[in-house]
């Protein structure tokens, strides 16, 4: 799809942010945040809790509106774009708390993200088996994350892991460019992790993610490139090695971790 | 529908519960057509009529998640639409229905595009406070002729042809008219359009992040709801002949909200049933001692605090009902 000659060499920027900020009420829960996502790369989003990871990921995909800043998305200034238009655009989120449809089947869910790109969404006059022939992207999304016996299972039925790893499927659905991850491996035991991880490294082989993470081996497995968050602002950024040898970092953050 | 279920037992259920549905509706079919013979037309007549506004409604509340507090404005709006075009203008009683729907889309586009950006119970609000202003609009225009109504308005003859003042005539118009919106309903929750409904109902924000613009979709279901409940309002314009004042006021739309609820939001058939006993429980009523509003108030209630999915919900979620194949959720 995307993979142009020059992925080896100097990925692209396709995401960035410049001088991000967000305040609730006097709160300055984000400032001054500066971020370049690359194609083909993973980036991790690090930091304590409350610290304003969230809120980054709901400012770039417009889910909040910055209060200060500029976000641009594959070349095109999105400040101001509304966040379904975003999604439109190519850059899909996943969110904290899972984020399934409870009572629609692992195949519904999934095919409700492939509807839209197909454009079945609106024939109101049309019956349901018209959404037949989405079944087969559908169920190869499905086997590829290990879904296969889930097909018929109601999303709210499934375990908490399997409703991320369907929440991926979903977003996988729209093949984006670029892939917002909010935790998602929080929750999961160590199999599941290990499965999630590989799949993200797969995924990422054709297009940008960036991901907030908690467990720090699973970052410095796959993530290329780390930005560390406190209070709201930038306090480390670069490879995990660098990273973590930083000692603003370590107290602020990592000093818990070994 | 077809994937509703995660044990095999469930899945083996299915074809029963759809054979069981199809004969349930078959019966349920053949009773309407038998009724009018049993049964006083008239009020079976305003059965149907409520029951095709409240599963409208319910288009609105059970499959995107929208309580609307102002459907009056559509219901109301579309019998004076209806009964203006039809005594006024000479209009054939279906062109005259027609246009009491086109009617009440072109108010439920304005008032969707004033609510549709507000939740939950600001939604509710802004709508009740709009279909307000198409109230007293209503009582100062000239057309609606205020208290008074719109009197003896004439059923005409469909197609031209056959007279709907011939009381059984008129009964299977009305039927007609109400299979043909159900089927309508059916198809539009039924439909891929219904499934995105859904699944803004579940989760929102899901929705959006998958790139899907949400507040046209919800505009475009309260635009298709008002329609059809102006189906509904127009059709009873022509069965009572008359239009007043009753039909656009918030009353009225507390009614339809009754209704559903005590049916079961959620579930096709569930507003039929409770319009079914509103309008039951107010016919007899009306000639007891009682106080209707009372009684169908405590009714409500309990049916409330018993059923919490209404009562086809709660059948649907029965022990019976689970083994017949029934699936509450859906
Ligand atoms: N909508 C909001 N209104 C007010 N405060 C908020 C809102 N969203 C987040 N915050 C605050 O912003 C800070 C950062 O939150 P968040 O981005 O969720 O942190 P993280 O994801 O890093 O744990 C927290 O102090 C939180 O309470
Ligand atoms: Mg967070």
């Amino acid at each position: 799809m995307t993979a142009s000659a020059q992925t080896q060499s100097q990925p692209r920027v396709v995401l960035t942010a410049r001088g991000l900020g967000k305040t609730f009420g006097g709160f300055a829960a984000v400032s001054n945040v500066n971020l370049d996502v690359h194609h083909a790369r993973i980036h991790a989003l690090i930091g304590p809790n409350g610290a304003g990871k969230t809120t980054v990921f709901n400012l770039l995909t417009k889910f909040l509106q910055p209060t200060t800043g500029k976000i641009t998305l594959l070349g095109t200034d999105i400040t101001h774009t509304k966040p379904d238009k975003v999604a439109r655009m190519g850059m899909v989120r996943s969110f904290q708390i899972s984020a399934v449809f409870p009572h629609l089947t692992v195949l519904e869910n999934v095919k409700v993200a492939l509807q839209r790109p197909a454009g079945l969404a609106v024939q109101f006059w049309l019956p349901l088996s018209s959404l037949d022939r989405l079944n087969g992207r559908a169920e190869t999304l499905i086997d590829d994350l290990g879904l296969t016996e889930y097909r018929d299972t109601r999303a709210a039925d499934l375990s908490y892991g399997r409703k991320r790893v369907l929440e991926i499927a979903t977003t996988l659905a729209l093949d984006p460019e670029v892939l917002l991850l909010d935790e998602p491996m929080a929750g999961m035991g160590q199999e599941d992790v290990r499965m999630v991880a590989d799949i993200i490294r797969e995924v990422a082989r054709h297009r940008a993610v960036l991901m907030v993470e908690h467990n720090l081996s699973v970052v410095a497995d796959i993530c290329h490139h780390v930005t560390v968050l406190q209070r709201g602002e930038i306090i480390g950024e670069g490879d995990y090695a660098s990273v973590s040898q930083d000692h603003r970092v370590r107290t602020a953050y990592m000093g818990t971790e070994d | 529908m077809a994937h509703g279920h995660t044990n095999t037992e469930a899945r083996a259920a299915h074809p029963q519960a759809s054979a069981l549905k199809t004969g349930l509706l078959l019966t349920l079919l053949a009773l309407l057509l038998a009724a009018p013979f049993f049964l006083y037309p008239i009020f079976l007549m305003k059965l149907l009529c409520f029951a095709l506004f409240a599963a409208a409604f319910n288009l609105l509340l059970g499959y995107t998640g929208l309580l609307s507090f102002g459907h009056a404005a559509f219901f109301g709006g579309a019998a004076y639409f209806t009964g203006h075009a039809v005594k006024v203008w000479g209009f054939p009683p279906e062109l005259g229905i027609l246009l009491g729907m086109a009617g009440a889309a072109v108010l439920g586009l304005v008032m969707g595009l004033i609510a549709i950006r507000r939740q939950g119970i600001y939604f509710a609000m802004i709508t009740l406070a709009l279909s307000q202003m198409f109230f007293f609009f209503c009582v100062q225009s000239s057309f609606t002729h205020g208290e008074d109504g719109l009197q003896s308005i004439p059923r005409g003859h469909l197609f031209g042809f056959i007279n709907l003042s011939d009381t059984t005539n008129m009964y299977f118009f009305v039927l007609a008219v109400f299979l043909i919106g159900m089927a309508l309903i059916w198809r539009i929750v039924n439909s891929p359009f219904g499934m995105i409904l859904k699944s803004i109902r579940e989760n929102e924000n899901r929705a959006i992040s998958l790139g899907y613009s949400v507040a046209r979709y919800k505009l475009a279901a309260f635009v298709m709801s008002a329609t059809l409940t102006g189906m509904a309002g127009g059709l009873k314009a022509l069965v009572f002949q008359f239009a007043t004042l009753t039909d656009v006021t918030w009353q009225m739309s507390g009614e339809v909200i009754l209704m559903t609820l005590l049916g079961g939001i959620g579930t096709l058939i569930g507003p039929v049933f409770g319009a079914g006993i509103v309008v039951t429980l107010q016919n007899y009523l009306a000639t007891s001692d009682f106080p209707v509003t009372i009684i169908t108030g405590v009714v409500f209630m309990a049916c409330v605090l018993l059923f919490r999915r209404g009562l086809v919900g709660e059948f649907y979620a029965s022990r019976i009902g689970r083994s017949l194949g029934f699936n509450p959720e859906k």
